[in-house]
C-alpha cells in the first residue's frame, strides 16, 4: 500500500511540477565569507532534522541557530510529523474550487467516508456538492474530482474509501457543466 | 501612600547612580540597628527614620529594581533593605557569587537565578559551558535553610542537584525550571518524594532526559498542597491513576498543564476533579476512537468558570476545537503554538474570545487567521506568531506583512509582538507602529537572513527607524532583514528606553555598533551574531558595559587582541572568549562580556578563556 507521499502535500508557491528555483542569498554569503567558522557551521546539525525523503538538495544555506526557534518547539512539530508517518494519520491534500481565489487543505483522515468528506468540503466552500450517480446524474452544480497518483483526474466516489485515501493527491471541485464524461 | 514617597525620593536620588555599577561595601561591618536620637537632625545625612519604621515600609516594595534603588540611598536604607528582602533576583549567575549574596541578604525565602546567555537556546553555546546550580545550592543550604522558592532559567541542573534541593530545604515549596538542562526524570522523583510542602512544580522547555513518567507516582498520598503542576514538555507517559488522585486531593490546584499523552477522556476526568483551575494545558486534543460525545466535553469545559489561560491543544482540529467554546469568553491568554490550526479554525475560535489579551499561534493560520484576530480581539495586547516549519526548504505560506497590519488595525492596545515571517515591507511596519504606538516589545524575525523589503528591494532600515521613532516606550527590539548602519543610527538616536536588543546578519560596518553603544542609555542586554562589527566598535563601548548586564557577540569581526584590550581596560568585566577547534587563533569567534563582582569564573571549562 502506498504510504503518505510527503511531496504531494508540500506547500509550494509554484505550479505543480515546477522545479525549485531559489535565488542565491547574497547577503548571507558575504557575511559568512569573512568568518571561517560560520562556513563550517552551515549545513551541520540542523540538516539532520530535515526530512530525508526530500530528494532535491538544499538550496538554502542552513545556519546554526537560525531562525531563532527553540529546539523544544522544533521537537514538537517533529514529533507530530513522525507520529503521522507511524500511525498513518493526517493525509493533507489541497482542495481547489473553480472560481475560488485561493486553495484550502483538508485532512482526509478526519473523514470516515465520502459523505463526511462532502459535508466537510461544503462547509469549507459554502456550496452544495453532490456525488455523481449513474441513475440521477449530477445532483448539484459542483462535482468533486481528484488527481490520483498516476496524475489522472478522476471523479470522486468510484473506488472504495480506503483506496481513495491512498491514491488521492489533490482535490478539485469543478463546475458540473465542465466535467467531461469519457 | 507613605511608601510611595519613599520610592519617589529613592528614585530621584539614585538615578544618577544607576549608571555607576554598585561596588561592594564592607559587608562585615555591622551597623547599629537603632539610631542614636542625639545624632538625628534635619542636616544629618543619616535617615531620620528608625529601622523599626523603615523596614516594614520597605518590605512593601517587591520590585527588585526599586529595591536596588532603595539600597543606594544611604547606609541606613541599605541595611534596612537588605534585612527586609525576601526575594533575590540574579540575572546573571556569574555576576555575583553565592557567598556575597548570602552575606548581604540574611533572610531570603525565594531565589531567581539565570545562567547561560540567551543564544544558548539556539545551540550557539557549547555544552558544559557552565551555569551549574550546585555551587549555589550548597551555599544556599547553609545560608537559607528555610528557602521556599527556586526559579531557574538556563541553568545546568543535575539530578544530584535536585536530590540535594529536595533533601536539604525542609520548607521548600516552589520549583520552576525553564530552559534548563542536565537533569532527568529521576531528579523529579526526588522532588516529588521529599518535598512535603510542595506548592509548585513547573517544568518548561528543558533539555531533560525523559526516562519515564513514574516520577509523578512519587507524590505521597499526604501531599495536598499543590497549586501549580506543569509537565507539558515531558514526553513520557505518567500514570493517569496517580495523576487523577493527585488532582482530586489538591483542592488549591489552579494551574495544571499536562503533556501530550493525556487524551481527551482523561482530560475530561481531570476537569471534573478540578473545575477551579485558572490555567489549563491540555494534552492531545483529538481522538481516533470516539468514546464519548463531544458535547460531554464541552459541558465539562463549561464547569470551569475560572479559566483564564488555555494551552496545549496538540493535534486539535475543527471537530474538537469547539469544545472549548464555553471557556472562551473569559480567556485572557490563549496559547495555540502547539496546534497547527488553519485560518477558518482560528476564526471560529476567536469569535468567542472577546476578552483575549495574549495570543500565541503558529503561522499555519495565515494572514486570514490574523485578520480574524484583528476583527474579534480588540483588547489584544500581545501576539506571538511562530513558524510551524522553520526549516522548510522552499518558501511556505506562513504569514506575511499583511497579517501583522490587520492585527494592528483591530488591536490598538497591542504592545508586544513576536513575528516570524518570510516577507516584510518598510511601509507595513510603519503602518503597524502608527496604529499601535505603545509597543514595548517589538521582535520581528524575517526568516531569510539579510532579506530586503520585498516590494521595493530596499533595506529594512526605515521599518525599524519607524519603530524607534514612533514607540517611545520600546524596551525590547529584535531586528532582521537586510539592514545597513542606518538602522543602528536610528536605534542609538531614538530608542531611549531600549533595554534589550537582538541583532543578526545586519549592519555594514563598525559604525552600526558604535551608534548603539553611543546612544541607548538604558541598554542592559545586547546580543549580536553574524555582523561585521569589529574591535573598534567593541572598544567604543568601554564605559557602557558596566551599566549593562551582558554583551554577546558571535561570528563578528572581533579578534583576541581587541578583547584583551577591553579586558585590560575594564577589570570589573569578565571578557570571555569561547574557542573552538575550527577557528583561527587570532579570531574571537564567540565573545561573552558581563559585569561582575565575583571576579573571573573559577569553573570555566577549557574552551572558555577569560581574558
Amino acid at each position: 500500500m502506498d504510504l503518505i507521499n510527503f511531496e504531494a502535500t508540500e506547500l509550494r508557491l509554484g505550479l505543480p511540477g515546477s522545479t525549485d528555483e531559489q535565488p542565491e542569498i547574497k547577503s548571507i554569503t558575504s557575511v559568512v565569507s569573512t568568518n571561517k567558522r560560520s562556513s563550517s557551521e552551515m549545513g551541520s546539525s540542523i540538516s539532520d532534522e530535515n526530512d530525508s525523503s526530500r530528494s532535491s538538495p538544499p538550496t538554502k544555506a542552513q545556519v546554526v541557530g537560525w531562525p531563532p526557534v527553540r529546539s523544544y518547539r522544533r521537537n514538537i512539530l517533529q514529533g507530530k510529523k513522525s507520529d503521522q508517518s507511524e500511525t498513518g494519520s493526517g493525509i493533507y491534500v489541497k482542495v481547489s474550487m473553480d472560481g475560488a481565489p485561493y486553495l484550502r487543505k483538508v485532512d482526509l483522515k478526519m473523514y470516515k467516508g465520502y459523505e463526511e468528506l462532502m459535508k466537510g468540503l461544503q462547509g469549507m466552500f459554502k456550496c452544495i456538492i453532490g456525488l455523481y450517480s449513474e441513475m440521477e446524474g449530477y445532483k448539484s452544480e459542483y462535482a468533486p474530482t481528484y488527481e490520483d497518483k498516476d496524475g489522472d483526474w478522476m471523479l470522486v466516489g468510484d473506488v472504495p474509501w480506503d483506496m481513495f485515501l491512498t491514491s488521492c493527491r489533490r482535490l478539485r471541485i469543478m463546475k458540473s457543466c465542465d466535467v467531461i464524461e469519457s | 501612600m507613605f511608601h510611595y514617597w519613599f520610592l519617589s525620593s529613592c528614585k530621584s536620588i539614585s538615578y544618577g547612580s544607576r549608571v555607576k555599577f554598585h561596588t561592594r561595601m564592607d559587608l562585615n561591618q555591622k551597623r547599629a540597628r537603632s539610631v542614636d536620637p542625639d545624632l538625628v537632625s534635619p542636616e544629618s545625612t543619616t535617615s531620620p527614620f528608625p529601622d523599626e519604621v523603615l523596614e516594614p515600609v520597605l518590605s512593601l516594595i517587591d520590585s527588585h529594581k526599586d529595591r536596588s534603588s532603595v539600597s543606594l540611598v544611604c547606609k541606613d536604607w541599605y541595611h534596612a533593605e537588605r534585612w527586609s528582602r525576601r526575594h533575590v533576583f540574579i540575572g546573571n549567575c556569574y555576576s555575583v557569587s553565592p557567598e556575597i549574596v548570602a552575606g548581604r541578604f540574611p533572610k531570603i525565602r525565594s531565589v531567581t537565578l539565570k545562567g547561560k546567555p540567551r543564544f544558548s537556546d539556539f545551540n550557539l553555546v557549547p555544552e558544559d559551558w557552565g551555569a551549574d546550580v550546585y555551587p549555589w545550592l550548597s551555599v544556599l543550604a547553609k545560608a537559607y535553610p528555610f528557602l521556599e522558592e527556586l526559579r531557574l532559567k538556563r541553568m545546568a541542573v543535575s539530578d544530584d542537584s535536585l536530590r540535594f534541593l529536595a533533601t536539604n530545604f525542609h520548607e521548600f515549596k516552589a520549583l520552576s525550571l525553564l530552559s534548563c538542562d542536565g537533569f532527568s526524570t529521576d531528579g523529579l522523583k526526588a522532588i516529588a518524594t521529599h518535598c512535603k510542602n510542595l506548592t509548585e512544580l513547573d517544568i518548561q522547555e528543558n533539555g531533560i532526559d525523559d526516562i519515564g513518567g513514574d516520577w509523578l507516582s512519587c507524590f505521597p498520598e499526604s501531599l495536598t498542597s499543590l497549586q501549580v503542576l506543569n509537565f507539558a514538555s515531558l514526553n513520557s507517559e505518567v500514570s493517569f491513576n496517580a495523576l487523577e488522585k493527585l488532582v482530586a486531593r489538591c483542592k488549591s490546584l489552579r494551574v495544571l498543564k499536562v503533556n501530550r499523552n493525556i487524551n481527551l477522556d482523561q482530560l475530561q476526568k481531570l476537569l471534573l476533579r478540578a473545575p477551579q483551575l485558572t490555567e489549563l494545558g491540555t494534552g492531545t486534543f483529538t481522538q481516533d476512537l470516539v468514546t464519548r460525545p463531544v458535547a460531554d466535553l464541552e459541558t465539562t469545559f463549561g464547569y470551569c468558570k475560572n479559566l483564564l489561560t488555555l494551552s496545549g491543544l496538540w493535534d486539535s482540529n475543527s471537530l474538537y476545537l469547539p469544545v472549548i467554546n464555553p471557556a472562551c469568553a473569559s480567556l485572557t491568554f490563549l496559547n495555540l503554538s502547539c496546534a497547527t490550526l488553519l485560518s477558518f479554525e482560528l476564526t471560529m475560535l476567536l469569535m468567542n474570545c472577546k476578552s483575549l489579551r495574549r495570543l500565541w499561534v503558529l503561522d499555519t493560520v495565515g494572514d486570514r487567521g490574523l485578520e480574524a484576530v484583528g476583527s474579534w480581539c480588540p483588547l489584544l495586547e500581545e501576539l506571538r506568531v511562530f513558524p510551524a516549519d522553520p526549516f522548510e526548504q522552499e518558501e511556505v505560506a506562513g504569514v506575511t506583512e499583511s497579517g501583522l497590519v490587520s492585527v494592528s488595525r483591530g488591536c490598538p492596545n497591542l504592545h508586544y509582538v513576536l513575528y516570524f515571517c518570510h516577507q516584510m515591507t518598510n511601509a507595513a511596519v510603519a503602518t503597524v507602529v502608527q496604529n499601535c504606538p505603545g509597543f514595548t516589545h517589538f521582535r520581528l524575525c524575517i526568516m531569510n537572513p539579510g532579506q530586503p523589503d520585498y516590494q521595493t528591494n530596499e533595506p529594512m532600515d526605515e521599518a525599524f527607524g519607524a519603530v524607534v521613532r514612533t514607540c517611545p516606550k520600546l524596551q525590547r527590539l529584535a531586528v532582521s532583514g537586510l539592514l545597513t548602519d542606518l538602522t543602528f543610527e536610528y536605534i542609538g538616536k531614538y530608542a531611549k528606553n531600549l533595554e534589550i536588543l537582538s541583532v543578526a546578519f545586519a549592519g555594514s560596518s563598525d559604525l552600526g555598533l558604535k551608534y548603539v553603544l553611543g546612544g541607548c542609555p538604558r541598554l542592559r542586554k545586547l546580543e549580536i551574531r553574524d555582523c561585521p562589527f569589529g574591535n573598534a566598535a567593541l572598544l567604543s563601548g568601554l564605559t557602557k558595559y558596566e551599566s549593562m548586564r551582558s554583551l554577546w557577540m558571535s561570528a563578528c569581526n572581533l579578534t583576541m587582541n581587541g578583547c584583551r584590550v577591553l579586558a585590560k581596560e575594564m577589570p570589573r568585566l569578565n571578557v570571555e572568549v569561547m574557542k573552538d577547534e575550527d577557528s583561527e587563533d587570532s579570531q574571537a569567534h564567540k565573545v561573552y562580556i558581563y559585569r561582575t563582582v565575583a571576579g573571573p569564573r573559577r569553573d570555566a571549562p577549557p574552551f572558555v578563556l577569560t581574558l
